[in-house]
């Protein structure tokens, strides 16, 4: 039962007993089949993003107009020179899926580290200090939430122009905002509750609560939501690119890889379906992994 | 409660100025719409005409006091490219995306809560697995791939529904589920983790051992106490449907605000844009202000002064 509360109470100052939650957390994690999927799929995304020169020869600009729109190799008329295809400028599809992984990987993170940083810290300062700091918060998040999210973001983009830091800056801006909704609301519950009665009384300082007794209890919630935020800055990311307004076409993307396909959807339907394939199977790894450690993190919501 | 309600709509109205002013003041930094608005055989003198009696060539404060003054009365000028009041322009096609939004909402209301809500009190069984698996892939897909791909199954190949435009159910059916899948997963998802984290409270066990039926403790002890996550988020994402729209409008041609939008900001129509982004911003502070007001009725321990 010892462990059962540890996701509960606020972390004791004892080192040996904190490692030894995090140590069970990540045993629950290797013992949860989809969590395991989900990090081998994002592992296997990594490597592609890392190592993409490695993996494949073949220059993912390369275009072939004498071999356009081949259809995959299983299917007639395909070839084992393009295993799942060419697009209309005889370009490899599954070369271009493989250099695709590394805007989806630098977006992905970059947007995360960026709106996590900023929402978490406004959220749990709101939520807990409450009076003028929680309303200047709530009167920027207003503001940035009566915004359509896609309309700003193309905005940005289209005043700065497509590329890939204003992509990121970009849907970064409008990510923030989910986490301070989300650890505001969790917060201003939590305050309520005793053992931040107890700390307050022992006369701890605000930003010790919030660092040591809020933050610990917010967790598991901003891990689930990092995870949709992960998920949604790649696929936002797709969305510029396909409306024309991500990263330049000579970079490879999954986004960008729809756009050309969605034009030859009656006549060569596998420029249309593996992009977008890659984009599925990429984040439903990364929503794998974080609901797996959703569980591992919180054993008691676990039955 | 009146001061809290007093503050909140002084917020909002904050809120409008504020988003108004930052849309002026990006779409003006991207430059002089004249040269898009132009044919381009104009000569010079004609442009330099235009530019001044759109009054693009006064300074930008004059231009903003101007639109701010003008805005305040619900005017917010004519169309660039039509030439029509442009806040008539987006209010003509906010039926279009509102039977849109809302057929995406009720298939969220109706779909994404009830499963999550089945699949934690079912954990390990296969309306778990289902639900799990519907939601990911929801979750995972880009909306406007799950409208290509069922653009491709159900208008290309299978010829049931039409793929773009609008007019009887048929044409609503494909845009509506694309444009609610994304949120009903995420909520299918969220009502799943929300529930399963009150599941193992000790007030649940309590409710059992007092021999409520299961119905009973699910709902009323086990979903009133989840509610809150799952509230906010539902706000949150019937928001978000309106930026859906935007992508899943195009993808459909679907004559909505969304389309106008993206028409708009790449045809620099500023005063189209300003009246879309004015419309949606008053819709999603008025969503905000009732998910906040429905906190304290949800979790009493929330109070407002």
């Amino acid at each position: 039962m010892a462990t059962a509360f540890a996701g509960v109470a606020p972390p004791r100052d004892d080192e040996f007993a904190q490692a030894s939650v995090h140590v069970a957390a990540l045993r629950r994690l290797a013992r949860d089949p989809a969590a395991v999927i989900g990090a081998a799929i994002v592992a296997v995304v990594a490597v592609c993003a890392i190592f993409a020169p490695l993996i494949t020869r073949v220059d993912p600009n390369a275009q072939d107009l004498t071999a356009t729109l081949i259809p995959p190799m299983w299917i007639a008329g395909g070839n084992h020179a393009h295993v799942l295809g060419t697009d209309n400028l005889g370009r490899d599809l599954l070369t271009r899926i493989i250099w695709g992984s590394r805007v989806s990987a630098i977006v992905g993170l970059s947007v995360v580290a960026i709106g996590g940083t900023i929402g978490v810290t406004a959220g749990l300062v709101a939520g807990y200090r409450r009076g003028w700091v929680d309303a200047v918060i709530a009167r920027i998040t207003d503001v940035q939430l009566a915004f359509p999210l896609v309309l700003l973001a193309v905005a940005i983009v289209a005043v700065v122009g497509p590329g890939l830091l204003t992509v990121i800056a970009a849907i970064g801006l409008t990510s923030w905002v989910q986490y301070v909704r989300v650890v505001r609301a969790e917060t201003m519950s939590l305050r309520e509750r005793e053992f931040v009665a107890a700390a307050e009384a022992a006369g701890a300082t605000s930003r010790r609560i919030i660092a040591r007794h809020l933050l610990p209890n917010v967790g598991s919630a901003v891990i689930v939501l990092g995870t949709f935020e992960i998920a949604r800055a790649i696929v936002f990311e797709s969305s510029l690119s396909f409306l024309g307004l991500g990263v330049p076409p000579t970079t490879p993307s999954w986004g960008g890889m729809l756009a050309d396909g969605r034009q030859y959807l009656d006549t060569a339907w596998w420029t249309a379906l593996f992009p977008g394939l890659a984009i599925m199977v990429a984040v439903m790894g990364v929503n794998l992994l974080g609901d797996g450690l959703r569980d591992a993190l919180d054993p008691a919501a676990v039955n | 409660m009146l001061t809290y309600l007093t503050r909140r709509a002084f917020g909002a109205l904050w809120a409008l100025i504020g988003v108004t002013s930052v849309v002026f003041i990006i779409l003006h930094l991207t430059g002089d719409p004249t040269s898009v608005m132009m044919p381009p055989e104009a000569t010079q003198a004609e442009m330099d005409a235009f530019r001044h009696e759109q009054g693009f060539d006064r300074p930008l404060i004059v231009q903003f006091a101007t639109f701010a003054l003008a805005a305040a009365h619900g005017d917010l000028g004519l169309s660039l490219r039509h030439q029509e009041p442009a806040m008539g322009l987006a209010l003509e096609r906010l039926p279009a995306t509102a039977l849109l939004g809302g057929s995406a909402f009720l298939i969220v209301l109706l779909v994404g809560v009830p499963a999550g809500i089945l699949s934690a009190l079912r954990p390990r069984t296969w309306i778990d697995y289902a639900a799990r698996v519907v939601a990911l892939i929801g979750q995972s897909a880009p909306t406007y791939w799950i409208g290509l791909m069922l653009i491709l199954l159900f208008a290309v190949r299978l010829g049931w529904a039409p793929a773009s435009g609008i007019g009887g159910w048929r044409n609503l059916v494909l845009p509506a589920a694309t444009l609610g899948f994304f949120s009903t997963a995420k909520l299918m998802r969220l009502t799943r983790a929300s529930m399963l984290e009150i599941l193992g409270a000790d007030y649940m066990r309590t409710a059992r051992a007092k021999g409520l039926t299961a119905v009973r403790v699910a709902l009323g002890h086990g979903l009133r106490n989840a509610w809150l996550p799952i509230v906010t988020q539902l706000g949150v994402e019937l928001g978000g449907l309106l930026s859906g729209a935007i992508i899943t409008e195009t993808v459909f041609a679907w004559p909505g605000v969304g389309r106008l939008a993206v028409q708009a900001v790449f045809e620099r129509d500023f005063p189209v844009v300003e009246s879309v982004v004015l419309i949606a911003a008053t819709l999603f502070v008025l969503l905000n202000l009732a998910v906040d007001l429905l906190y304290a009725v949800i979790d009493p321990r929330i109070r407002y002064a």
